[in-house]
């Protein structure tokens, strides 16, 4: 019973989608479905705010790692504690002048900013190693990625003003067919795994 | 006028017609899978070529246990309701067998919580098929964070503190996916990677050791499960790769000479 019932419960779900895309009238069972699926999303969440917290009270009380686990728990409670409080005085915890939004915008807002900016340095170290490997495609790489790069630039203009142009052909021409054809294999490879999942063959969710 | 009340109610259509195409591709589709499948079944032979990044996976279990590091997999950000999520659990049992077999830690942070639930099970049924149940650590596939860059920086310190000696990367990933490869290198991990995302693609292919490209990852479960019938949909996934390119073909050709156009199939939805 505990393969065959969830697995019964994956077909019959996978069909009623699959039905609903074409007849009208399975929209709405459809709908409820989904429904359910955030429900228990929302369920889920309550556990991995438990597990996040019971490993990290764990890890400051067993002194591994304190420093980083005792950031995150006051971290958690202070957000928690200021979410609480907005309720309370504001009746919004997303009130603007709220401390609860004054700790998203200046402090988590920021983070998150400087998380995102990492990609620049990191896009630089990743390209000049890929570049760096003496192989013909990667001398095609640098060769188009050069163009397009310098295509997008007003200098790119100024030194040749047919760079843009052909920027914009690699881009729209090679580059696209590429990404076509790669979006073609994973649609396929979708349906496949799909079919799979829904005749049963393939259950990475069950021993 | 109640007869005329009576006509003028309206009610959406049962079958919606003009998505009859979509229905017919579905239904071939699934007319070449089942074939292939029964075909497989009856023990035909069937070649599938080998990926690179898959042949990569137990050398690079195999590098961690001979280091004593660990392994960090990470899923992606998504969660249970795409398709590359599911994928990544198949290749994560296979990934939790061999580390098992080996002695090797894995730790899996995860960006949602239906995920995390999720891979617990399948890494604990993994430990149990390799008979190391004493292994498995619950406190190890942990939550961290839903929000993108909160994951980031958390899986980033996991990274740089544990030192792993091999990272795999395999979900949906946005923009992150490089601030992940590049931190995994600096640390001195085997990058394995793989996506469905093909923005992220090119970010992977140039900062991982080994990339699973888009359909490869899709495939990656029927592949290392070396199943016949699981194998046998992954030849029916090539013959119908090798219909829609000469479809293509033949429309373009239809079109050049004037003779039919078929570009309103694009606007089917």
């Amino acid at each position: 019973m505990r393969k065959e019932v969830p697995l019964l419960i994956t077909i019959l779900t996978a069909f009623i989608v699959i039905l609903a895309f074409f007849l009208t009238p399975l929209a709405q069972t459809q709908q409820i479905l989904l429904r359910w699926y955030a429900i228990i999303g929302g369920f889920a969440m309550f556990v991995g705010v438990w597990n996040l917290l019971k490993k990290h009270v764990f890890q400051v009380s067993r002194g591994k790692n304190t420093f980083y686990s005792l950031v995150l728990v006051l971290g958690f409670f202070m957000t928690f504690a200021f979410g609480i409080y907005s309720i309370v005085k504001y009746k919004d915890a997303f009130y603007i002048n709220s401390p609860f939004m004054f700790n998203f915008n200046y402090v988590l807002a920021p983070l998150q900013s400087t998380m995102f900016s990492l990609l620049a340095f990191f896009m630089a170290s990743a390209a000049f190693r890929a570049f760096r490997i003496r192989r013909l495609e990667a001398a095609l790489l640098l060769f188009a990625a050069s163009i397009v790069m310098l295509g997008r630039v007003p200098a790119g203009y100024a030194l040749w003003h047919k760079l843009p142009l052909i920027a914009e052909w690699i881009m729209k021409i090679p580059s696209m067919a590429v990404q076509r054809g790669i979006g073609i294999g994973i649609t396929l490879g979708a349906v496949g795994m799909s079919l799979r999942i829904i005749l049963g063959i393939e259950r990475p969710y069950l021993r | 006028m109640k007869l005329l009340i009576n006509l003028l109610i309206s009610a959406p259509e049962v079958f919606q017609k003009g998505k009859l195409p979509l229905l017919v591709v579905l239904v071939f589709l699934g007319i070449i899978f089942v074939y292939f499948i029964e075909k497989a079944k009856k023990g035909g032979e069937l070649f599938i070529r080998k990926i690179p990044g898959l042949e990569a996976l137990d050398d690079a279990i195999g590098r961690s246990a001979e280091m004593g590091k660990p392994v960090v997999y990470l899923p992606g950000l998504v969660g249970l309701n795409s398709i590359t999520t599911i994928a990544s659990l198949g290749i994560l049992r296979k990934v939790a067998r061999k580390a098992a077999e080996y002695g090797v830690e894995l730790i899996m942070p995860n960006a949602d919580p239906l995920v995390m639930t999720t891979a617990q099970e399948v890494v604990k049924e993994a430990y149990l098929d390799a008979g190391r149940p004493d292994l498995y650590n619950p406190n190890n596939i942990m939550y961290l964070t839903s929000d993108q860059f909160g994951f980031t920086a958390g899986a980033d310190g996991i990274i740089m503190r544990e030192k792993p000696g091999a990272v795999f990367l395999q979900g949906y990933f946005y923009a992150e996916s490089l601030i992940l490869a590049e931190t995994a290198f600096s640390a001195g991990a085997i990058q394995i990677a793989g996506t469905t995302a093909t923005t992220q693609l090119p970010f992977f292919i140039a900062a991982c050791d080994y990339t699973l490209i888009g359909e490869e990852m899709l495939a990656a479960s029927a592949y290392l499960s070396r199943e016949p019938i699981l194998l046998g949909s992954l030849k029916a996934e090539d013959l119908a790769k090798a219909v829609i390119m000469v479809f293509l073909i033949m429309a373009i050709l239809l079109k050049t000479f004037g003779i039919i156009d078929l570009s309103f199939l694009l606007e089917i939805k």
